[in-house]
């Protein structure tokens, strides 16, 4: 047992964004979350994360009500990396790496050798243990997720939750980001956009549309012309493609050489 | 840089920490020699150990007088104000994400002089307790105006600006009406000699206030300079570390203008210090709050014992306002900043 909901509700403004979710995530698993833009992918994992409170169900981590969790207490098991946070402050790689390690010392206490190893593990983890000391607005985009994901890992977490990490990268990027976070074996909860990729590296999917969760269960019994149609709104075929992997191709009214 | 946040071991913290005091100390001994009545800075330092130790060093009683009554209690207070001035604008900065901030850019100070200018006109007991009160007061209503302006507009770190902005000439324009119109003409120019900002008027009965206003505050926000870094990337950021957000930002925020309400009510608002003093401490210290914090309590409070110095002795005869002085000499040193630690393309 690990990160779960039952029934949660959150809303902003008086529309309500997240209408009534009950979904758990499997330890050591990747649970992907999809859906159209406003679909509540983002508000689901703040609530997650307890960035939000919500206003009525309940979001349990180990069975226990998150609410209740002392928030350090929280961070020390729960890492959350952010749909591309950047800073304007001149920070370093491990700069930024060394705040994974707040909720872990107290107040007037120094820097030890437990949080060192910490910081040098998590950029060995995420391919950066090099790029120890360049500054972070010289990275690419690809590098400052991988480096948000470290400080994540710093934190050393049991439950990782990732918001649209790989927005923004290019195909080799999304790739790499996505690998990576396959083999940190931890419990994931992550947002993603593109079907192919969500069939391709989540173990469990969850549909959110409106707010509600209208499909869960593993890539090849979720992912259908028929749901998709219904979620999404574009008509699909899928193919098995090499290695029995699934294929999600999208049906589009252009002939190829149509021109305007 | 690297090593920005770990600091060195204890026998180098020890070492800076002695080097700060002792440059503080000279700039006091300096701003004790300079004056009308020159003084050598033997005499100053042996009337600095008279009046504190009693050591009886021959030195002169107006000297001594000089020294100690007006010239040290004025240093000591300029150390103070520039200080918590400067330390203020750096926890602003960390708090709303925005390198602009300080607590005259976001009008914490012009609210702090209207609340003081109430007590002041209205009366309700003008000694500098009750003076220090009202300019809480103004400086917290001031922030609470300037939050829900932002927070209405969006909420977004540059609408904090715009919202000081409105909020400063809201208040500067009470101000201005409370003086113009409850305000007798000896009254009206006893305030505008003060909200220009300056020392002449500080004895030690003031400094009995704001030295442990400045320490507390002083110590409340190293308390939290953990929670500062975490604001990094953002509230959201700071919180899933496990910062408690709404906590560290209304004691912060409290505290802030704890600080710069104080300071107002005993020396009139003064500029530029909490903007440009940060910038300089991170260039040198770099960005971690638990260096940088008493970075800029030594460096602001230098910073203000030398322009007060300056004040005295730019136009003979004459006192500038030390507002003018910090801003003439800070614009040129924060562009020279802000050229040097330009980002490469």
């Amino acid at each position: 047992m690990t990160l779960a909901t039952h029934d949660a509700r959150w809303s902003a403004g008086g529309r309500m964004i997240v209408d009534g979710i009950t979904l758990s995530a499997a330890p050591n698993r990747i649970l992907g979350l999809i859906g159209p833009n406003g679909s509540g992918k983002s508000s689901l994992l703040r609530l997650l994360c307890r960035l939000r409170g919500v206003a009525s169900g309940v979001v349990t981590l180990d069975g226990r009500d998150i609410a209740t969790l002392p928030r350090r207490e929280l961070a020390r098991r729960l890492a959350f990396v952010e749909q591309q946070a950047t800073t304007d402050i001149q920070l370093t790689v491990c700069d930024v790496v060394r705040l994974g390690r707040t909720p872990h010392r107290a107040a007037f206490t120094s820097w030890t050798e437990a949080d060192e190893h910490a910081v040098s593990a998590a950029l060995e983890r995420v391919g950066l243990a090099e790029r120890h000391d360049q500054p972070w607005h010289t990275l690419s985009g690809g590098e400052r997720q991988r480096v948000h994901i470290a400080r994540a890992l710093a934190q050393d977490p049991r439950e990782l939750i990732l918001d649209e990490p790989t927005n923004h990268l290019d195909i080799q990027h999304q790739l790499s980001i996505l690998r990576l976070i396959r083999r940190l074996g931890l419990t994931c909860i992550v947002a993603l956009h593109d079907l192919n990729l969500a069939s391709l590296f989540c173990d469990q999917i969850g549909v959110l549309h409106a707010g509600k969760l209208v499909a869960s269960g593993p890539p090849e019994n979720v992912l259908t012309p028929g749901m998709i149609r219904q979620v999404f709104g574009v008509e699909v075929h899928i193919r098995n493609g090499a290695g029995g992997r699934r294929h999600i191709e999208y049906v589009v009214d252009v002939e190829p050489d149509e021109r305007p | 840089m690297s090593h920005a946040v770990i600091g060195p071991n204890w026998a180098a913290r020890i070492g800076v920490a002695a080097l700060a005091l002792a440059a503080l100390i000279f700039a006091v001994a300096l701003a004790v020699s300079v004056g009308e009545m020159a003084i050598p800075l033997p005499v100053a330092f042996r009337a600095l150990g008279n009046g504190l130790f009693d050591l009886g060093l021959p030195v002169s009683a107006i000297q001594q007088g000089v020294i100690f009554d007006y010239r040290l209690s004025r240093a000591v207070m300029a150390a103070l104000c520039g200080g918590a001035l400067a330390v203020s604008g750096a926890i602003l900065q960390a708090l709303l994400r925005n390198p602009l901030a300080e607590p005259y850019i976001l009008g914490v100070s012009a609210g702090a002089s209207t609340g003081a200018v109430c007590v002041m006109v209205l009366g309700f007991g003008s000694a500098t307790l009750g003076l220090s009160g009202g300019a809480f007061l103004g400086a917290v209503a001031a922030l609470a105006v300037v939050a829900l302006l932002a927070t209405g507009a969006g909420g977004a770190s540059d609408r904090v600006i715009l919202a000081g902005v409105a909020g400063s000439q809201l208040f500067n324009a009470a101000t201005a009406t409370i003086v113009t119109t409850l305000a007798s003409a000896e009254q009206a120019r006893g305030v505008m000699f003060w909200l220009l900002g300056n020392f002449g008027g500080v004895r030690w009965p003031d400094l009995c206030v704001a030295t442990p206003v400045a320490l507390i505050g002083f110590v409340v926000c190293l308390v939290h300079a953990k929670a500062l870094d975490a604001f990094a990337f953002g509230a959201d950021a700071a919180q899933a570390l496990g910062v408690a957000v709404t906590r560290v930002r209304l004691v912060l925020l409290a505290t802030t203008a704890l600080l710069t309400a104080t300071m107002v009510a005993i020396v009139g608002t003064i500029g530029f210090v909490g903007l440009v003093i940060p910038h300089a401490a991170r260039f040198l210290v770099g960005p971690g709050h638990a260096r940088l914090l008493p970075a800029c309590l030594v460096i602001g409070g230098i910073f203000m014992i030398l322009a007060d110095i300056l004040s005295r002795i730019l136009v003979p005869q004459q006192i500038l306002p030390i507002g003018i002085v910090t801003a003439l000499f800070g614009a040129p040193a924060f562009a020279v900043i802000l050229y040097r630690a330009r980002r490469p393309a």
